[in-house]
């Protein structure tokens, strides 16, 4: 009993022993088992390795090579592109060298030439200059002739109101008004004055009638027809060499206007073919040519009977009738009528135009 | 009204007067009439009213030369008023009577009725049609070429007022020939004659390239030219307008104005004169210079512009200060050339613009033409006042203009930074994403991301990145900065940043 109290005592410490002993060698068993797996996986894992590192050498070996071959492959096609690019950018190179050529010549002559523009330019200011000198001597001569003009017209004026002042010239016994005593030199106006031709009053011209029969004949060779020296030739004519006589007389002598003495100026008879005319005339207008008496004397028939002393044979009345000639028509020289003429006297027709001043009143 | 009850009465009493036996009534009667009529438009239409024109159109064919020069003078004087009387003066048919008076002997009467005709044709276009139905341009011609200078004066007058209104007009008085007469008394001493002449010619030259070709084939250049020198205002004012309708038209006519010297004499000629009397000159050089470039750089170097900034600034007038502002601005729109050579203008107009005195008129053409100039303005130094006064819509273009020329031109970079202009445009306001703020943009881009800093404004962080980007790539940049000693501290600073 005791023993199976001891036993029994001891199988309860059996029983952990049992139990520790068993899982003691299992413990060690897994963990001995878990450490050969360990050093077996390690194993052959690097057995693996061995195996897959060498299979990567071989399949580098074979892309190497195929990738190789492929490159080489493209390569070819590289170089033919790279090549033709090649090219291709020469080309374009040396067109755009061309283009650029070109486009700078077109433009440069077409387009913009900037010469030629400068040119133009520099020929335009230049017909301004010469434009605008022009114009500025057009409007200096304009102003000058103006100017000119001017003073042309009050010189003009002035002489015209020194012709009319005439008169206010200084004489030798009376200084005029411009020459005062007390001045040191006349005033410019007197020396325009002693200059001045005197103003002559203005004569209307006479408007000569035209007489019918002599007198045309006379107008023909009147004064206008003959050419007369109204103006004088020139004054800084040379005077001819030698004794010749003042050309103004030779002209005047040589141009003389045709002065008719008085028997030839005035038709003698012009008194009776106007008192013809005019009976003509009366003739064509009367009614009848009786003289018209007053009604008074209408039933007077009787002749009139002059006094004793206006009815003699010999009376003045008589006398005064071209009782110079015979009553008798048969005892007359011829049938015409005496005409009441008396002689010219030519004395005074030479009165003043002689060559010679014999004869003349000094 | 009691007036024009009187005016009747009177009119009433004249009427029988002109049926008088005595020549004599008759032309005084009619002389009177002419002169009421002449005095105002009442009266006139009290004559036309009181049936006297059918009576004096009646006797016109019939009676003495100073019955004939009365009748006229009344039907000249109740004609200028306007075109209702005209067309009653053509209604009563005096237009033949007229032009039958214009064959006559005497100067006078040919005068009085070629004056009548050119009052009738001066209002419209159905008017000048009229007098040239009724047969009157010959006459006209052939009254031109007569040696009594008013009776041309007149002449010419009319064949101006007649062909004022249309082409065809035009036409028919270049078809009788009268060019080569008026090209020929362009050199007759009398003014006033020359004033009629020239303005007929610019009538004619006004309307199509045909007829202005055809009076340039008159031969009146150089001969024009000598008329701008004239004492006579008219004549000066009249020689500038025929120009002007000549080079209007094409560029080859404005080429022939500028070989025959015209530029330079049209110049000369507004120096001369004040006033109104330069407007048709200022015009003249506007339209030259818009044909071309090379027209306009013809304008430029016959010192055109001097003379026109002159007229601009002192001209009181509005509408020859607007005429003066289209003119620059159309010679400064070509080239750059060209608007550096106008570029001192440029604050008058702008001055002109902002005013608040100026006309809507020449607000407008100043505006133009800063905007014609400024797209082709590169220098710079001239476009700096504009960033301190001016408006909005200009400032853009002054931007755009600046921010084209300062990345290329590193001088004018650091001009533009030294005078202070970066500084201002800095200090502009502008919506994001406007044109405005691009440009401020891009002008900033130039510059290294420092200088900007310095002067106080704010930017988007994302562009620091390229800006110096811009730094390092532009070298140029870098050495004009290197030897600008302000630029120093600067770089300094920014080493200093950068070995952090």
């Amino acid at each position: 009993m005791a023993t199976l109290a001891r036993l029994q005592a001891r199988s309860r410490f059996l029983e952990n022993q049992y139990y520790f002993r068993n899982s003691v060698v299992d413990a060690f068993r897994k963990k001995e088992n878990c450490a050969a797996v360990k050093i077996q996986s390690w194993f052959r894992g690097c057995q693996v390795r061995a195996y897959i590192r060498h299979l990567h050498r071989i399949a580098i070996i074979i892309q190497k090579w195929w990738r190789g071959y492929l490159s080489r492959k493209h390569y070819q096609l590289k170089v033919e592109v790279a090549y033709y690019t090649m090219k291709m950018e020469l080309y374009n190179a040396m067109a755009v060298r061309i283009q650029r050529r070109w486009r700078a010549y077109k433009v440069r002559k077409y387009c913009f030439n900037y010469f030629y523009y400068k040119q133009y330019l520099r020929a335009v200011s230049e017909a301004n200059e010469t434009v605008r000198e022009i114009l500025q001597e057009y409007a200096e001569i304009q102003e000058s002739e103006e100017k000119k003009a001017e003073l042309e017209r009050e010189e003009k004026q002035r002489a015209e109101e020194a012709r009319k002042m005439h008169y206010l010239l200084s004489t030798k016994q009376i200084p005029g008004i411009y020459n005062s005593p007390f001045r040191k030199e006349p005033d410019p106006w007197e020396l325009r004055l002693q200059r001045a031709k005197p103003l002559v009053p203005q004569r209307r011209r006479v408007q000569q009638k035209q007489c019918a029969g002599l007198a045309d004949w006379l107008a023909c060779t009147s004064a206008r027809s003959f050419p007369r020296s109204g103006s004088l030739p020139p004054i800084n004519r040379k005077p001819c060499q030698g004794p010749f006589r003042n050309i103004n007389e030779v002209l005047e002598q040589r141009y003389k206007p045709l002065e008719p003495t008085l028997r030839v100026a005035q038709p003698i008879d012009e008194l009776t073919p106007a008192r013809q005319e005019f009976q003509g005339q009366e003739w064509v207008r009367n009614i009848s040519d009786k003289m018209f008496l007053p009604f008074s004397s209408h039933h007077k028939k009787e002749k009139y009977m002059p006094s004793l002393f206006s009815s003699s044979k010999y009376d003045p009345i008589s006398c005064r009738k071209q009782g110079f000639r015979s009553e008798n028509p048969g005892k007359w020289i011829c049938d015409k009528d005496f005409q009441t003429v008396f002689p010219s006297v030519d004395l005074f027709s030479k009165y003043g135009k002689s060559y010679s001043r014999a004869g003349q009143i000094v | 009204m009691s007036q024009r009850q009187v005016l009747q009465g009177v009119i009433s009493l004249l009427r029988p007067l002109l049926l008088d036996v005595v020549p004599t009534i008759q032309q005084t009667a009619a002389l009177a009439l002419g002169r009421l009529a002449n005095y105002s438009d009442d009266l006139a239409e009290a004559v036309v009213k009181g049936d006297i024109l059918p009576q004096l159109v009646y006797s016109l064919a019939e009676q003495n030369r100073f019955y004939k020069k009365a009748a006229a003078f009344v039907l000249r004087a109740v004609g200028k008023h306007s075109p209702q009387r005209a067309q009653a003066i053509v209604d009563c048919g005096a237009l033949d009577a007229l032009v039958i008076c214009l064959e006559d002997f005497d100067p006078g009467v040919k005068e009085a009725a070629a004056w009548a005709l050119g009052c009738t044709s001066r209002h419209n276009a159905e008017l000048s049609q009229a007098v040239v139905d009724a047969g009157a341009v010959p006459l006209l011609v052939l009254c031109i070429q007569e040696p009594e200078i008013a009776l041309k004066r007149i002449a010419a007058l009319a064949l101006s007022d007649i062909s004022k209104h249309s082409p065809e007009l035009a036409q028919t008085v270049v078809d009788a020939g009268a060019i080569a007469h008026l090209a020929q008394m362009i050199l007759n001493p009398d003014a006033k004659l020359k004033h009629q002449v020239l303005s007929a010619l610019g009538q004619i030259a006004k309307h199509s390239v045909d007829l202005a070709e055809m009076v340039v084939e008159a031969e009146i250049f150089p001969v024009v030219l000598t008329c701008l020198k004239d004492k006579d205002e008219y004549v000066k004012k009249s020689a500038c307008t025929l120009i002007r309708e000549i080079a209007k038209h094409t560029p080859e006519l404005s080429q022939l104005v500028v070989n025959a010297g015209g530029v330079a004499s049209v110049t000369d000629c507004i120096g001369s004169c004040r006033g109104n009397t330069r407007l048709p000159g200022i015009m003249m050089l506007g339209y030259v210079a818009a044909h071309s470039e090379n027209l306009a750089m013809a304008v430029i170097i016959s010192k055109g512009v001097p003379q026109l900034s002159v007229c601009l600034s002192e001209e009181p007038e509005d509408h020859v200060k607007a005429a003066a502002a289209w003119a620059l601005g159309q010679i400064g729109r070509h080239t750059s050339e060209h608007a550096r050579a106008v570029t001192h203008t440029l604050p008058v107009l702008l001055s002109l613009y902002m005013s608040t005195e100026s006309s809507e008129d020449l607000q407008m053409k100043c505006k133009k033409a800063i905007k014609g100039i400024l797209p082709k303005c590169t220098y710079l130094p001239a476009l700096e006042p504009f960033l301190y006064g001016a408006p909005p819509n200009i400032l853009k273009h002054v931007l755009g203009q600046f921010s084209k020329v300062l990345p290329h031109d590193s001088k004018a970079r650091r001009l533009f930074v030294t005078s202070g202009g970066l500084k201002k445009v800095q200090e502009i306001q502008a919506d994001p994403g406007s044109l405005l703020q691009e440009y401020i943009n891009s002008i900033n881009n130039c510059y290294p991301e420092e200088v900007v800093r310095v002067l106080p404004k704010e930017f988007e962080v994302e562009r620091r990145r390229k800006r110096l980007l811009f730094f390092l790539t532009a070298h140029g940049t870098h050495l004009s900065f290197m030897s600008n000693p302000q630029c120093l501290p600067l770089l300094r600073s920014r080493e200093a940043t950068e070995a952090q």
